[in-house]
């Protein structure tokens, strides 16, 4: 159901990135098509979130090259990775606590005015549009979203990707912190931005949401890519052991 | 949206305070203060709450007032300074050596209209390059900020005595001490104009914001609530004005004036004082400060990094540019509060400045900055600096024993921190 045969919207090829001589990444490649969510499993220090920080401009890797729609990428910052459409909702949110949600919303690209002031009115009444699409129980837009709940926090972080018009989209385990219900909100609007045609890379310890949610798994173990499969090929317990005893199932090892 | 988003919030709206919208850390600071102003003023026979004192009151807090603005920027974005004091001597240093020395040294003579100018430039740059410098040191080297600027405490201290060889410079331009406070202020005239404007801006901008409001549909308060805003902003502007105006000339200090203009002075003649030009001048740096805090992108980042280091960083933000830059605005700063300490001592001196890096910390500290971060107002640290200085003051009117003095300065910026920990603790917001 997914179209593989045109150009990946990116490839990740033969990246390799060390730590004071711990190869956190060890020439790993992966690639991501056009409404595909792609799931990174792994161990805690597998390299998935090292990996996927040379995409989203956090590191540099030591060796190997990011293209992005068949052109290769120079990523050297965040502010870069923003430039090829790529935005990332992180582990911990990357939220300033002490500010509103549209202040968090625009943050680093604000909207001014023709003095080149901050519009906080103009700024507000975006996020007002697109927290009523996303989110539309959302109330809080005056308090600091340290006031807010896990879900609206979270509803605030993808507002972000979303708003900016993100094509390639990186998750790191999005629901981590999230209750049930929140956690299914979050996979709708998974649903729904790859119906728009987003690329989703989703870092995710859990073998059932990784079934659920994505197409397909790339499996990493001490940092070296164990395989890439698609999920309706694989059980659970095929995910588990790739993640545990570094095996491809037997079924599919060519 | 707005409509159903403006309903839940009125009903929720039980007094008067939150229908006004008002802080009430800041009600409680105010508070404060008339409680400190009150208590003094009876234990002085009223001597304390007079034109005089408050003219005084207002003219001694301005330096620290003018610092403790920026040290709000350097504590939200989680780092200090300790240089302060010192830089501000530097700076009073080469603004004193520019006018007395290098200037006549280069044909520019005494009393000519250059000399002020260019010292004042000179003092504010000193400030700028050094204040860049010290978050250069703190930003890209990653010294902390408690070192970087402990260093500089005895560093900047000593270059200024070096500068001076250790002399008193003075006296400084007549010009140039226009600045220091009682030596130059507007007149009773000038006053009630610049407090008008000043009301007609308050008003202006409270209106234009509520306008901002209507156009994007948000929820307003009710328009009474803005009206009393703005008359409670135009009380407090021109009582401020009647009062700075009520403090008159002493007579012999006219007499003196029209001798020296071969007049003779009428009878019963009274001129008051009306606003001084330093206290104008802390106006203007707290309105401009408090614009970038709230209305540039360098205010947003500088709260954002406050509040969040890493996801300043990861929206693209410069953290480390963004300190050289909060520095920088500290530096400024600095020299300006060196050009008004000077200027009111007509003279450089070689302890200028002493301790003042403690003062500013406090009143920023005591005007509701969290040492952790991503939180702090201008118009708190301002306030904060007054009430220190209505206290020192206060307890040297009623003749509290030097030592004593500082001991409950410093007794009550550990207090102020409690009550701060506590409210913000009840409140639980903020």
């Amino acid at each position: 159901m997914i179209d593989r045969s045109g150009t990946p919207l990116v490839e990740l090829r033969d990246i390799s990135i060390a730590f004071g001589g711990v190869k956190a990444v060890d020439h790993v490649s992966v690639d991501l098509y056009p409404g595909e969510v792609v799931g990174l499993l792994g161990h805690n220090g597998a390299g998935k979130s090292t990996l996927i920080k040379c995409l989203s401009g956090a590191y540099r890797q030591d060796t190997g090259d990011v293209f992005v729609n068949g052109e290769k990428a120079n990523i050297a910052n965040p502010r870069d990775a923003r430039d090829y459409n790529i935005e990332t909702i992180y582990q911990t949110l990357a939220l300033a606590d002490n500010l509103d949600a549209a202040s968090n919303l625009f943050l680093g690209r604000e909207l001014t005015t023709s003095f080149g002031f901050v519009d906080d009115a103009a700024m507000e009444a975006e996020t007002r549009k697109i927290m009523g699409r996303l989110n539309p129980n959302f109330r809080k837009f005056g308090s600091p979203v340290k006031a807010l709940s896990g879900g609206q926090r979270q509803s605030v972080a993808i507002a972000r990707a979303v708003y900016f018009q993100a094509k390639i989209l990186i998750m790191d385990e999005p629901t981590a912190a999230l209750g049930p219900q929140e956690t299914q909100m979050v996979a709708e609007l998974i649903q729904e931005l790859k119906k728009d045609g987003l690329g989703i890379f989703l870092i995710d310890h859990d073998v059932h949401q990784v079934k659920e949610l994505c197409d397909r798994a790339a499996v990493m173990k001490n940092g070296e890519l164990v395989g890439v499969v698609d999920v309706d090929d694989v059980t659970t317990d095929d995910l588990l052991a790739m993640i545990i005893a570094g095996k491809r199932p037997e079924h599919l090892a060519a | 949206m707005a409509d159903a988003s403006a309903s839940p919030a009125s009903s929720q709206r039980k007094n008067i305070l939150k229908t006004m919208e008002i802080d009430t850390r800041l009600l409680g600071m105010v508070g404060a203060f008339i409680v400190v102003c009150v208590m003094f003023n009876l234990l002085t026979d009223g001597r304390f709450l007079t034109p005089r004192n408050i003219f005084n009151l207002t003219i001694q807090t301005v330096s620290v007032a003018i610092m403790a603005t920026g040290m709000v920027f350097v504590i939200v974005t989680r780092h200090i300074d300790l240089s302060v004091g010192s830089l501000l001597a530097t700076c009073s240093a080469m603004m004193a050596m520019t006018q007395t020395s290098f200037l006549p040294a280069m044909g520019v003579d005494f009393g000519n209209p250059l000399i002020a100018p260019v010292a004042i430039i000179v003092g504010i740059v000193t400030g700028a390059v050094i204040g860049a410098f010290q978050g250069w040191l703190i930003g890209y080297l990653a010294i902390p900020a408690f070192i970087v600027t402990l260093g500089g405490l005895l560093v900047w201290r000593n270059v200024a005595w070096y500068l001076t060889n250790g002399q008193t410079i003075g006296p400084l331009d007549e010009t140039f001490q226009l600045l220091g406070g009682i030596g130059g202020t507007l007149g009773t005239t000038g006053s009630w104009i610049v407090g008008v404007l000043g009301v007609i801006a308050a008003c202006v901008a409270i209106w234009s914001a509520r306008h901002a409001r209507i156009h994007h549909e948000f929820p307003v308060k009710p328009v009474w609530a803005e009206g009393l805003l703005m008359v409670v902003a135009a009380a407090l502007i021109l009582g401020f004005v009647a009062v700075l105006n009520a403090y008159e000339v002493p007579a012999r200090v006219l007499e003196r004036q029209f001798e020296a203009s071969g007049q003779v002075m009428p009878e019963g003649y009274v001129q008051g004082y009306g606003v001084p030009y330093s206290v104008l001048l802390l106006i203007a740096v707290a309105v401009v400060m408090t614009m970038i805090a709230r209305k540039t992108r360098l205010g947003r980042y500088i709260f954002a990094t406050g509040g969040n280091p890493d996801a300043a960083e990861l929206s693209g933000i410069n953290t480390r540019l963004l300190t050289v830059k909060v520095f920088a605005i500290m530096g400024v700063l600095c020299g300006l509060a060196g050009l008004v300490a000077s200027a009111r001592l007509s003279f450089h001196s070689n302890d200028i400045g002493t301790l003042d890096e403690l003062r500013v910390i406090a009143a920023a500290v005591i005007g509701g900055t969290a040492l952790a971060g991503g939180l702090g107002t201008i118009y708190g640290a301002i306030l904060g600096a007054l009430i220190m200085q209505s206290l020192q003051s206060g307890m040297a009117m009623v003749g509290v024993d030097a030592p004593f003095q500082n001991i409950v300065v410093g007794a009550v910026l550990v207090l102020a921190v409690l009550v701060d920990i506590l409210y913000r603790k009840k409140t639980g917001a903020n």
